[in-house]
């Protein structure tokens, strides 16, 4: 057969049992690779994006604001301003004689309109090369218009998705410590790299309602400038998708001395860990055996049609290439639960230790891979006879030419994935793609090619 | 006429990027991987866009530029990224578009090409095309006409003798409009080169084997001799004097050309058929006299569920020209035809498809957004929308149907697989239209009523 991956991409894939453990990642994509990864921009933009009542602005010409335009699940219970893709759309002459007058009326123009709570100018790639000053300018709109008006600093070739994470971080950051936090509760939490995907921070906050805890910032999920600005004042930060917000956790703790936990909501396990874990946190015997009951409650609740799931996806092989890695954690372990076998599992942004982890909790023979691409991707699900594919958008097609069922969990989904509901969603969409009667009819399973079964 | 009052800001944009166009344009050529010389994230956000509407994979190569490039240059990474690809993918062309920041930075992307080509062995090197495509100035459409005309420009050689071709370059429309359009030619008994074809690369079945560049796409040999063609016709109203595939073959070869608007309503594509006689020197045959009947017989059935709807239509501004051409047409008042595009052309195309049926011309305005559209739509008080999927906030806004139709459509599956020009084209949207203000009527009325 022949190699799938370039030669300089051999040592970001690994398959464990071969060798010891060993895997290069957190490097830039290669050029003419077809990476599935975005950019600094799209890291800050997937961060921000949530905060409903601010006014999200992209300093650029048209492409960048206009393929991010309304693309997430992310709910709001009230504003909706980030749904709206605002642009300065630079034009040539912007672009030779500079872009701040057109930022400033702009910024002007849009805050008339929509009275936000606070202002994001995000730098696109351009905008770093012509050198327009936006903190000047974000300066100046800040004084005249009363709100805090905030660069981020996103210029896509800078660095990849992570630094446009902690652009993200940097931009919230500034806002953190200016808001009043009486009257905040001894027991509460900000929760951080949540983005309220089809409601699901929703759900997450009502489990720590009825442990008796205080959310006090959602970042970002359903997120508001206001929250954000006292969210000094909670005990604890509970952090989710640690890529795109332990940085600002990592802030935090610092400036202000505010612990923080790393956390996963996705699947059975992992979530029942995340509410013990912040019970334990606050050393109060009546939280604990609110979160024993409410575990025990919600547990009971999806049990038995995930055993009727789990019935008929055992033994099913599963692929798991996501964005960042602590998702994929946890996708190994739901998997187990419905009997199913991962047997590849990557994602864009992953760290050593995280392929370590992974590495450490799944099957031999599993392939391990970092910053992939089609074709390698494509090769692995066909290797490996997968019958369902874990990815967003950009792998969809890659699973379905081949026959190959899946399953999105990106941002873009509208299905709620997180919490106990979520993990019987999860197990419902699975379920539906890979017992669909459709795939007879796929070259792979149809005239004597069945691989799979 | 541009929109008013001028606003300096963008909302929710009705135009997409340059080098989209291209990478799309690029997708239709046999063999041919789209590369974009920028960053990662290019690449990867065009992708994410084209998957969501065609429900297909597209890989789209990146010279995937960092900070270090930005300052010095890009040349190494774009060489490094030909070499990839050419290693990976095996293509017979690689199509090469610039983004905003190589322009910005000053990359000189034909000198890199050459220098690139000096370098390796012709033997193991795919052909290289490149264009030009800023995203600070124009739109997704003219990154596509841009990549068509490069790829003309660059392959085609001095015309062999005796060459009875005819090239057709549509422009950007859907798969099943190439595939409509390959099987009107194939009818006329003309034979075509037709640039891009993105009916195979951008709809293909399901597969065994995953093929690193889908089968399909327009021959590199037929683009090579398009200049011994006895003529192209081009569609576009309002190219007006951009550099195009035709006017390229023109000047270079002296390929007689015709340049009609979109073939779509019973007018424009009765401009098209009749091109179509005078080059092959056949009447039309009788498929598409039956298929044009059968129109006129839908249109006279359902007149009167459309007559005097108002109609907003939003887009590209060749689409709308011939979405506008259609709907007057069939009696559907057009009261505003907005674009994101800025050809100057756009209410002198639409006034010239309009000016027999219609008594009073519609608002044609030229770079809007969606802030603009639904400004105007406060007071015009439309009917329905017309326009790709990127309407549907402001169609559940008014509470009136949206037509999709054109790129993108991103909240239905197919879109793809619609047809838009022709007979058969306008016959589909036809029975939509009328189906759509037929639902809405019924399901608005308190009766119930189970025949309409």
């Amino acid at each position: 057969m022949e190699t799938t991956a370039l030669k300089e991409r051999e040592t970001q894939i690994y398959r464990k049992g071969e060798t010891p453990f060993e895997i290069t990642c957190n490097k830039d994509s290669l050029a003419g690779a077809v990476s599935q990864r975005a950019c600094v921009f799209c890291g800050s933009r997937v961060v921000l994006y949530p905060i409903a009542d601010a006014l999200h602005l992209v300093h650029g010409p048209i492409g960048c604001a206009v393929y991010t335009w309304d693309i997430r699940g992310a709910l709001s219970s009230g504003p909706e301003l980030h749904r709206l893709s605002f642009s300065t759309d630079l034009q040539e002459r912007d672009v030779i004689f500079g872009g701040e007058k057109k930022l400033e009326s702009a910024l002007n123009e849009l805050i008339d309109r929509h009275s936000p709570k606070a202002a994001f100018v995000y730098s696109t790639c351009i905008v770093g090369i012509i050198g327009d000053d936006l903190e000047a300018v974000c300066r100046r709109v800040t004084a005249q218009k009363g709100i805090p008006v905030i660069p981020v600093q996103s210029e896509g070739f800078k660095g990849n998705k992570r630094s446009g994470y902690k652009a993200a971080c940097n931009a919230m950051f500034r806002l953190i410590g200016t808001g009043d936090t009486a009257g905040i509760s001894k027991y509460s939490i900000n929760i951080l790299g949540d983005f309220n995907l089809a409601g699901e921070i929703w759900m997450v906050r009502e489990y720590f309602r009825r442990m008796g805890i205080e959310v006090v910032a959602n970042i970002t999920g359903d997120g508001r400038i206001g929250d954000i600005c006292r969210a000094h004042g909670a005990a604890l930060n509970v952090v989710q998708c640690s890529g795109a917000t332990m940085d600002l956790a990592n802030m935090m703790e610092e400036k202000y001395g505010i612990p923080s936990m790393r956390v996963s909501y996705f699947g059975i396990e992992d979530m029942s860990e995340a509410l013990y874990d912040v019970a334990r946190f606050f050393k109060d015997p009546e939280i604990m055996n609110r979160t024993r009951e409410l575990i025990q409650e919600e547990v009971q609740k999806i049990y038995p049609e995930l055993q009727r799931y789990k019935k008929a996806l055992t033994g099913k092989k599963a692929a798991i290439y996501v964005g960042g890695s602590f998702k994929a954690f946890s996708l190994v372990k739901a998997f187990r639960l419905i009997g199913m076998d991962v047997v590849m599992v990557g994602s864009q942004t992953g760290t050593k230790e995280d392929y370590q982890e992974l590495e450490a909790i799944t099957d031999p023979g599993t392939i391990i891979v970092d910053d992939s691409n089609p074709l390698e991707l494509t090769s692995f699900l066909k290797e490996k006879e997968v019958d369902v594919f874990v990815g967003g958008v950009k792998e969809r097609p890659i699973a379905y030419k081949l026959g190959v069922g899946f399953c999105d969990h990106n941002h873009e989904r509208k299905e709620a994935l997180a919490g106990f509901t979520g993990m019987l969603n999860f197990a419902r969409e699975v379920y539906s793609s890979v017992m669909s009667p459709v795939w007879k009819f796929v070259p792979r399973k149809a005239n004597g090619n069945d691989q799979a079964l | 006429m541009t929109k008013m009052p001028n606003y300096i800001s963008t909302t929710n944009a009705c135009k997409l990027c340059k080098p989209l166009g291209a990478s799309l344009a690029f997708r239709g050529m046999e063999g041919t991987v789209p590369y974009l010389h920028g960053s990662q994230g290019c690449a990867t956000y065009m992708r994410r866009y084209i998957i969501s509407h065609y429900n297909e994979p597209i890989d789209i190569a990146s010279s995937s530029l960092s900070e270090k490039h930005a300052i010095y240059g890009g040349a190494a990474n774009l060489k490094l990224g030909l070499t990839n690809v050419t290693e990976k993918y095996q293509p017979q062309m690689i199509g090469i578009a610039t983004t905003c920041l190589t322009e910005t930075i000053g990359d000189d992307v034909p000198m890199i090409v050459k220098e690139y080509e000096r370098e390796t062995s012709a033997a193991n090197r795919p052909l290289l095309v490149h264009v030009s495509t800023p995203s600070y100035s124009g739109t997704h459409m003219e990154g596509f006409h841009a990549a068509v005309a490069a790829a003309v420009d660059q392959l085609a050689q001095s015309p062999a003798p005796g060459n009875d071709t005819v090239n057709l370059l549509p422009g950007f429309v859907s798969s099943a409009d190439y595939r409509y359009l390959a099987e009107i030619m194939a009818d006329f008994g003309i034979t075509t080169t037709m640039l891009p074809d993105l009916s195979a690369t951008m709809d293909g079945p399901a597969l065994l084997e995953y093929e690193k560049i889908p089968g399909g796409g327009t021959p590199l040999e037929s683009i090579r001799q398009m200049g011994g063609a006895k003529a192209t016709v081009e569609f576009g109203r309002t190219l007006g004097k951009t550099r195009t595939g035709a006017t390229i073959l023109e000047q270079k070869f002296g390929t007689a050309s015709h340049r009609l608007g979109l073939p779509m309503g019973i007018s424009e594509t009765d401009r098209f058929f009749a091109c179509l006689e005078t080059l092959s020197g056949r009447p039309t045959p009788a498929k598409y006299a039956d298929e044009r009947g059968r129109l006129v017989d839908a249109y006279v059935d359902a007149h009167k569920y459309v007559f005097g709807k108002k109609a907003i239509i939003y887009g590209e501004e060749d689409l709308v020209v011939g979405l506008t051409a259609w709907l007057a047409e069939i009696g559907v008042t057009p009261i505003l035809c907005a674009t994101g595009g800025r050809s100057g052309l756009f209410a002198e195309a639409i006034a010239a498809v309009t000016e027999d049926v219609l008594a009073e011309q519609p608002k044609a305005y030229e770079g809007m957004d969606f802030f603009d559209i639904a400004e105007e739509a406060e007071t015009l008080g439309p009917d329905l929308l017309v326009g790709h999927s990127k309407g549907y906030p402001l169609a559940r806004k008014l509470n009136i149907p949206l037509i999709r139709v054109g790129f993108p459509i991103h909240d239905r599956i197919g879109g793809q697989r619609i047809i838009h020009l022709g007979y058969r084209g306008a016959q589909q949207l036809f029975d939509l239209v009328v189906n759509s203000l037929i639902e809405k009527k019924q399901s608005d009325s308190s009766v119930g009523y189970s025949y309409m």
